[in-house]
């Protein structure tokens, strides 16, 4: 854990400290919306996927959808939450166009999920636990549209009762850049659970922002809150941007209001939406069209079962099993995908070795050229083949990243390749030893000059790799060399 | 041939099977009597004789392949708070103008597949918000009954007062209706017709248009307790649209009416002998109390000490879901839309024109008790006496089968007289709206008459889901009231 002070930022009249709460809206992974059975497929046309429910068409009424109660249960569990066995659906009431019913049926007193803890693993190494406040199910709104008609605002209900989990953070955070690392963390235990797929361009994940700042030790300031920030850039850029704001502000000895703003992404800055007086009431009541939603543990039990193995415990196993490094293990663990690759790598293989080459030189590749695993052409296979002809020492690291550019750009099995472009190392020391001779004798002036500077015998193994293509093992040349040249 | 139009369905089920006449006459009688009689007590609002010709069309040819089904060939009238396919429901609002469903109510649906048939759509108080079918927005609904030489127009009650009045006129054999607070029950006692408002759960909710979610539930209105049996019998059904309905069988209640009330333990609760209560409403239970007596039922008293907070709890809870409810009459959808500036007024002006006084009363408490700083107070509280009273019910039925209490404090009264008064209007709910919050079954059934000769009705109260035990103790008070004096045909 970093010391409390390194979040500390200093302002012309001394220390500020940043407090950062986030509510995280989740998109749910289901087929059908919470309360009705229309599609939640992304896009379409608008209006598609509405149902007389969704439309709220009078005498219409919600039915839980069990697949998103149970996508919730996952989530808390992959949240270390308390699972509440009764939790309770209330309206919220307010007026919208895009809201058809005239309130959003969510969790108000009785959340489905209650605290819990997420682990973020920091640049330095350290660990910072953020608390889970609760997580809560509820409907989505449907979407203005204001560019259809000169006189008109449009109203599309495609996403209108579609599932989401808000997930309240406790006010632990004190960096943007825990944040992030939190928003992150909370979207990659989201997609190895498959509960959100996490897209925040497509809106499948956004976050309303809480960011007050404070004296270090005094009581929490006045807090705003920065509506729908829909990626983690933008986060960051808007909790910097309020942090500054808010610091101006009192140290011109002012006061914040408590207000709800918006971010900007094409300013970077926060603007205000409304204030505390211009706050709904939302006139929150238990839903009467819904029971109270009740499961045993035993529900709980089964679906903690067939949980997949998360983050957190994946990391700890590859430091264990395969003797990575912290800093290691957690870039493998960053997603569900990467982590599979990897262990499809290792699996019988050097796996310091497969590590080494998946972080560096395949996720290389992908970042270079825009490619995520599914796309990739290289398959977990091809370079694990890679990474077993490196181990029997057939190929030299150098020939290894050669090969990899061929199995790369020309598929192919890597022990093939090899054997068809004769790639393997040369081994015989005879071979060798006449290549050395060769080079000793044609070049007298260097063999004077490395007696005094042995730091030159470079020169000589660069000659010999020259001379087979790269395929010398160099510790071979090295030992050679330096019995021929006297060293 | 007896006059059609006085048949019970039971009886015209059988009149119906043996082919004493056909589903198309049967039909094309009520048919007629409505466009005479409609005029003058506007009980329909919107009359349907194609559909219900073509319906009836339907039910002949089914009757000849041996098909008939429970209510095959039987013309009914439907409260345009149920939604049907492609006819206009309105809920008596004007923000639902022009409002045609493509869908129908489980209600509908499944009296449609027992074979009935639908003759309309019937008057109602806005949004079912009333006790005298005054606030509808296509105008009052005028009950058939008059006070003895006197011509003064009474109300039918509320809020299914097209219901009661339609069936009370023989304008259909049977309707259904909807009951929140007591919108079954005491239009039934002002009509002199029966009126059953199932337990809470019992008959689907779902394209039934809300008022009260969590007090609304669907009955009929009959002019015989067997009719309600049957009609009950076709109404209510699981719903897996609607999470609040209940998985339980539906009996069959007709059978159930068979069973003896000897031995039975009728409850008489003591706090519904409330203070100014009329001599002859008094004479009427007392009256009641003897039937069940003769009929071998043993009487005792007992106390439900919460029902003074009943009435002012119910105009909490009720209002509160209404003014959610109602959210979605916004004009941005469907129904009326009246342009304004920007989208707030696009809203004030839909809404200001849309809802009735009435309803925006109720949707006006409905918001301050759900309100920051007033939940507590209100709301929240409301729940907690409703809580109450239901312990109470429970505490009292595990010493009775069923209870009796008056349906109303007093007969139809006179149009105009109660709607300048919210609070006088609101105490005509006060035997019936204690039922609804404690989610159970009520029945009235008419009893006797007023001394000014107006119909006056016997409330029984039953344990959840015992319809069958509070319809078979209806006949008892049914038989021995004997027969009724029947409204003269003023109107025709």
């Amino acid at each position: 854990m970093s010391s409390e002070n390194s979040h500390l930022i200093k302002g012309a009249t001394g220390d500020w400290e940043v407090v950062i709460g986030l509510e995280v809206h989740a998109q749910v992974t289901s087929n059908s919306k919470l309360f009705s059975g229309a599609s939640t497929e992304f896009g379409g046309a608008a209006n598609d996927h509405v149902s007389l429910v969704d439309a709220a068409m009078p005498g219409m009424l919600p039915v839980i959808n069990e697949e998103c109660v149970k996508q919730a249960i996952r989530t808390g569990l992959g949240l270390k939450s308390e699972i509440n066995l009764f939790s309770r659906f209330d309206r919220k009431n307010y007026f919208y166009p895009d809201l058809p019913q005239g309130y959003q049926i969510s969790q108000f007193q009785y959340p489905i999920v209650g605290e819990g803890v997420v682990v973020l693993d920091m640049k330095d190494g350290s660990t910072f636990n953020v608390g889970i406040e609760r997580l809560h199910l509820e409907q989505d709104a449907g979407k203005s549209m204001h560019d259809q008609h000169p006189d008109y605002s449009y109203v599309d209900f495609n996403r209108t009762g579609v599932a989401l989990m808000e997930i309240v953070s406790k006010p632990d955070m004190r960096s943007s850049e825990h944040a992030k690392a939190y928003v992150t963390k909370l979207r990659t235990i989201l997609r190895y659970l498959g509960t959100c797929d996490g897209n925040m361009d497509q809106g499948s994940m956004r976050a309303d922002v809480n960011v007050s700042v404070r004296r270090p030790g005094e009581e929490l300031g006045t807090r705003t809150e920065t509506k729908n920030v829909n990626s983690i850039r933008f986060i960051g850029q808007a909790i910097d941007h309020e942090v500054m704001r808010q610091i101006d502000v009192l140290e011109d000895g002012g006061t914040i209001d408590q207000e709800t703003l918006l971010f900007d992404p094409k300013t970077g800055k926060t603007r205000s939406m409304r204030s505390k007086e211009e706050a709904h009431d939302y006139r929150y009541f238990p839903c009467p069209d819904l029971l109270p939603l009740e499961f045993d543990q035993a529900y709980v039990d089964t679906l903690a079962k067939d949980l997949p193995e998360l983050p957190d415990e994946k990391k700890e196993r590859f430091m264990k099993d395969y003797g990575l490094s912290n800093y290691d293990a957690g870039i493998l663990v960053s997603s569900r995908a990467s982590s599979e690759f990897f262990e499809n790598v290792a699996k019988g293989r050097d796996a310091k070795l497969a590590s080494n080459w998946v972080i560096n030189e395949f996720f290389g590749r992908l970042n270079k050229e825009g490619l995520e695993i599914g796309t990739s052409p290289v398959s977990a296979d091809q370079l694990g083949g890679i990474i077993e002809l490196i181990s029997k020492g057939d190929i030299s690291g150098k020939i290894a990243k050669d090969l990899f550019d061929i199995v790369w750009e020309e598929g192919g099995d890597p022990a093939q390749i090899v054997e068809d472009r004769d790639m393997k190392a040369v081994t015989d020391t005879g071979a060798i030893e006449a290549i050395i001779d060769e080079i000793i004798a044609n070049n007298p002036k260097q063999v004077e000059g490395v007696k005094e500077k042995p730091q030159l015998v470079g020169w000589f193994v660069g000659q010999v790799m020259k001379q087979t293509q790269g395929k010398a093992d160099p510790k071979v040349v090295n030992g050679i060399l330096k019995e021929k040249l006297g060293l | 041939m007896p006059d059609l139009l006085d048949l019970s369905i039971a009886e015209a089920r059988e009149g119906l099977d043996n082919g004493d006449f056909s589903a198309k006459e049967y039909t094309e009688s009520h048919i007629k009597e409505i466009e005479s009689a409609n005029k003058t007590l506007n009980a329909y609002i919107l009359e349907t004789p194609e559909k219900a010709l073509e319906m009836a069309a339907k039910s002949d040819e089914r009757m000849a392949k041996g098909e008939a089904g429970l209510l095959e060939g039987i013309p009914l009238g439907i409260k345009d708070l149920f939604c049907t396919n492609g006819v206009r429901t309105t809920a008596c609002s004007h923000i639902l103008d022009g409002f045609e469903p493509p869908y129908e109510s489980t209600v509908t649906e499944n009296l449609w597949n027992a074979g009935a048939v639908m003759l309309g759509k019937l008057n109602l108080d806005e949004f079912a918000m009333g006790s005298s079918n005054e606030t509808s927005h296509y105008g009052e609904v005028i009950n058939p009954w008059r006070r003895e030489g006197d011509d003064a127009k009474l109300v039918p009650g509320g809020s299914s007062g097209g219901s009661a009045a339609a069936v009370a006129a023989h304008l259909c054999v049977a309707a259904t209706a909807t009951d929140t607070g007591g919108s079954i029950r005491q239009p039934a006692a002002f009509t002199g017709t029966v009126g059953l408002k199932p337990t809470y759960g019992r008959v689907s909710r779902w394209g039934t248009i809300a008022f009260a979610s969590s007090l609304d539930q669907a009955g009929p209105i009959t002019r015989t307790v067997e009719d309600a049996a049957i009609m009950l019998q076709a109404m209510a059904s699981h719903d897996e649209k609607d999470t609040t309905s209940v998985d339980i069988a539906v009996p069959d209640y007709r059978k159930e009416l068979a069973g003896k009330v000897k031995g039975m333990t009728i409850g008489i609760p003591k706090e519904y002998r409330v203070d100014g209560m009329s001599e002859e409403i008094e004479a009427l239970w007392q009256q009641g109390i003897e039937w069940f007596k003769d009929a071998g039922a043993k009487i005792v008293e007992v106390s439900l000490p919460h029902t003074k907070y009943a009435l002012p709890a119910y105009y909490i809870v009720a209002p509160a879901e209404a003014s959610s409810n109602l959210a979605r009459y916004d004009g941005v959808k469907y129904g009326l839309r009246v342009e304004g500036d920007g989208i707030d007024g696009m809203y004030e002006n839909t809404r200001a024109e849309g809802f009735g006084d009435e309803v925006k009363r109720r949707i006006l408490m409905g918001t301050y008790v759900l309100s920051a700083g007033y939940y507590d107070a209100y709301y929240l509280k409301a729940q907690k006496v409703r809580t109450r009273i239901k312990q109470d019910f429970d505490e009292a039925f595990k010493d009775v089968d069923v209870m009796l209490t008056p349906t109303t404090p007093s007969p139809a009264f006179a149009m105009g007289e109660k709607s300048g008064d919210p609070l006088e209007m609101y105490l005509n709910d006060i035997f019936t709206v204690t039922v609804n919050m404690a989610g159970l079954p009520g029945l009235s059934v008419p009893a006797g008459m007023s001394a000014s000769g107006l119909p006056l009705g016997l409330q029984l109260i039953g344990k959840p889901f015992d319809e069958g035990t509070l319809l078979k103790a209806g006949q008892v008070i049914e038989q021995a009231a004997g027969e009724l004096p029947k409204p003269t045909k003023w109107w025709a």
